[in-house]
């Protein structure tokens, strides 16, 4: 009698394990609580719908929040290699945060989808691969339009943080080529409440045009402190400001702006010809369907992508591994690389061995806002 | 650096100063009564705005659900307490009851106001009200029991009632930031700078209750009997002053200060609902310039802050905030030299 159900458990755990092996689990770090949960709430919002099941096999999404916190983000990166023991790790939203998950993911050689922008020292980046389009992808689409305006001279307004860095970093080559000057620069923490004597500062420089660096409803506050003082020129919003919320916050001050962004904000208005027309639609669709009209972004558009991605990388990983294993991740990290080109909500996405960006130089969309919406330039 | 510069900065960093001023003076008033180093004030300002926020969109404001949780969680502390403490059913049931009147009372009237679009000025009373209410609820819940503790043991639960009130405020508002119309639209030329009618309104509110504070602690006797209860606990007792009274009174209007000062803020800035932290740590950097216990210090040191935030933020924006924090220190040192051991542990 004992035996029998001593036997009988061992078959059960035996059968269960095996099952157990066989999911795919990703772990996922987003900004949910702090000053990043504007991009961190609406990823998580688009994660929920993520499937099942993909190419057969279960998988399970452990969703873990950072708190715009690079600590809390490199603890839950190594929580998630050492005590779930994942498959891929995808994470931050935050620049900052991603960073810090950089290297503990390398370490135990599992790749990590970043949700923001992160650069990282030259040969770091094996197993990191970025969601977003670089800046100097979104920055060239903007520097573009300023030579088509007759922008010479811009000023600078930007978080302090590595997102406001990034960008300061980024797109000055960008304009020294085109021969245009970044004649002022200001910097301003997330948290602030007002920027009056940075923007006393920039309108007194008198540049012909304003970059704002700035992410979800926090880049109205800059840029209505600029015309508060009575700006008069051209203002330039980053992709990390292409929200319903900036114009929600703004209301009729910040018509004329200029918002870098992918083709996931307004893809009705992209030509039939743009090769992500159909895919972005489709996620807009299925987004708007569930969160409500107009609620979709740029940052659940990258969380799309994730799953766009590994729908095409993981039947590829699983032809040379089993996952859970070491080399499952690894394969998944080679099909990242040699899955080729792919069409993604936000552009067409080419990951190779030397490039872990991906996007080309064509992928930005240029936006003006017009009567409260969003035109396509 | 011209002159026009130079007033323009000085506008702002008094603007700025006054709302400062308004939380310095509710964290001396706090300390001062119960000695509890009161960090979520901050939290209150965050609260005022945004709930007129949301009533201006025409939604029922998420702090009204929060407050009804609160009511009802304080009314059967109370209830129980009482029962215990008297033995009788019928008194504990009536105490309980007697917590939860005003916070229902003004719960319902903004649930059925909410949807009715009333006018500007009576959806900001509301907030104020629905705000206020908060005060003594937290007190009840979190400090009452603890009132004999020593203020460090008493900080230690205000960073977890900050913490609560942060996490609870991403909850009913939302991640994202809102701004509320200005109560005065009026831009008033003076020279070269541009006085703004919401600038001006500050100021007057920011007198008004400094000197109705200053009138109520000197001349009515339960403001001295709140004086009486700061500088000795026991013997205020002994004269038959509350310390539970004292201290729900207090913190009501703690509540209703940082209230108010969040709906002077809301059309000057777009507030998210983690705003409240800084806004309310600078107040406390004034009221500790202030030695924590003199309203007029915490006022001057409010508009120090304010002033030395605007300089410093235009000639050297990226390190403002260490600017600011780092005036703490020479300002404890030149304190804690010149002012002897305080006998305040008993």
């Amino acid at each position: 009698m004992k035996l029998k159900n001593t036997l009988l458990a061992l078959a059960i755990t035996a059968v269960s394990s095996t099952t157990a092996l066989a999911e795919i689990k990703i772990g996922v770090s987003l900004a949910l609580t702090g000053p990043g949960s504007g991009l961190g709430i609406p990823m998580q919002n688009q994660f929920k719908l993520f499937p099942q099941t993909i190419a057969g096999e279960k998988v399970s999404l452990i969703v873990l929040d950072d708190a715009t916190d690079p600590g809390k983000g490199a603890a839950n990166a190594r929580r998630f290699v050492t005590e779930d023991k994942v498959d891929l790790i995808i994470g931050s939203c935050i620049t900052a945060v991603a960073a810090a998950m950089t290297d503990i993911a390398a370490e135990a050689s599992t790749a990590q989808l970043a949700g923001s922008p992160v650069g990282v020292p030259a040969g770091k980046d094996k197993w990191l691969f970025r969601l977003p389009q670089s800046n100097t992808v979104m920055g060239y689409a903007m520097v573009e339009h300023m030579k088509k305006q007759g922008v010479k001279t811009v000023g600078f307004l930007g978080y302090t943080d590595a997102y406001g860095e990034q960008w300061l970093k980024e797109v000055t080559p960008l304009m020294d080529k085109a021969g245009i000057k970044i004649i002022a620069t200001e910097r301003f923490a997330r948290t602030d409440t007002s920027v009056t004597p940075q923007a006393l500062k920039l309108v007194s420089a008198n540049p012909d045009a304003m970059l704002v660096v700035a992410s979800g409803s926090g880049a109205a506050m800059p840029q209505l402190g600029l015309l508060e003082r009575g700006f008069k020129g051209k203002i330039y919003q980053t992709h990390a400001a292409a929200t319903m919320d900036l114009m929600r916050v703004g209301g009729k001050a910040v018509d004329g702006t200029f918002v870098s962004a992918g083709p996931v904000i307004v893809p009705d208005q992209l030509p039939d010809s743009h090769p992500s027309k159909k895919i972005a639609m489709d996620f807009v669709a299925k987004y708007d369907k569930v969160y409500g009209a107009g609620s979709h972004n740029q940052f659940a558009g990258h969380a799309y992508d994730a799953q766009v991605a590994l729908e095409k990388a993981v039947p590829l990983a699983l032809k040379k591994a089993k996952p859970g294993t070491p080399e499952f991740r690894t394969a998944l990290r080679d099909a990242f690389e040699t899955m080729g080109s792919t069409q993604f909500a936000h552009g067409i996405m080419n990951w190779t061995k030397d490039d872990h960006w991906g996007y080309t130089m064509e992928t930005a969309v240029m936006l003006k806002v017009v009567d409260g919406k969003f035109k396509v330039e | 650096m011209d002159f026009s510069i130079a007033s323009i900065l000085l506008l702002d960093g008094v603007t700025n100063g006054a709302v400062y001023a308004l939380l310095g003076l509710a964290t001396v008033l706090v300390f001062t009564v119960t000695r509890v180093i009161f960090i979520p004030q901050g939290e209150f300002v965050t609260y005022g705005a945004l709930t007129l926020a949301m009533m201006q969109t025409g939604k029922t404001p998420g702090t009204v659900w929060l407050l009804l949780i609160l009511a009802s969680v304080a009314s059967v502390m109370e209830l129980a307490d009482r029962w215990r403490h008297d033995g009788n059913v019928g008194r504990a049931v009536m105490a309980g009851l007697r917590t939860l009147a005003s916070p229902l009372a003004i719960a319902l009237l903004s649930i059925w106001a909410a949807s009715q679009q009333l006018p500007l000025w009576v959806q900001a009373a509301l907030s104020a009200a629905i705000v206020s209410a908060f005060g003594p609820l937290i007190y009840r819940v979190a400090y009452q029991s603890l009132e004999a503790a020593t203020p460090l043991v008493l900080l230690i639960v205000s960073v977890g009632v900050h913490f609560a009130m942060t996490g609870l405020g991403l909850l009913f508002f939302g991640a994202e930031g809102f701004r509320n119309p200005a109560f005065w639209d009026q831009r008033f030329a003076l020279g070269p700078v541009t006085l703004g009618g919401q600038a001006v309104i500050i100021f007057g509110v920011s007198l008004a209750l400094i000197l109705l504070l200053w009138l109520y602690f000197e001349k009515t006797l339960r403001g001295k009997a709140l004086r009486a209860t700061a500088v000795n606990r026991t013997g205020a007792r002994l004269m038959g002053i509350s310390t539970h009274t004292s201290g729900q009174f207090t913190f009501l209007m703690a509540a209703f200060i940082g209230g108010l000062s969040g709906l002077l803020i809301g059309p000057t800035t777009t507030v998210f609902y983690d705003s409240g932290f800084l806004i309310g740590l600078k107040g406390f950097v004034a009221a500790v310039i202030a030695g924590l216990s003199s309203y007029p210090g915490a006022l001057i040191g409010a508009l120090f802050v304010g002033v030395v935030e605007s300089f410093g933020a235009f000639w050297a924006s990226a390190f403002k905030e260490v600017i600011v924090f780092t005036l703490i220190l020479p300002i404890l040192l030149v304190r804690s030299l010149s002012s002897g051991h305080s006998d305040e542990d008993h």
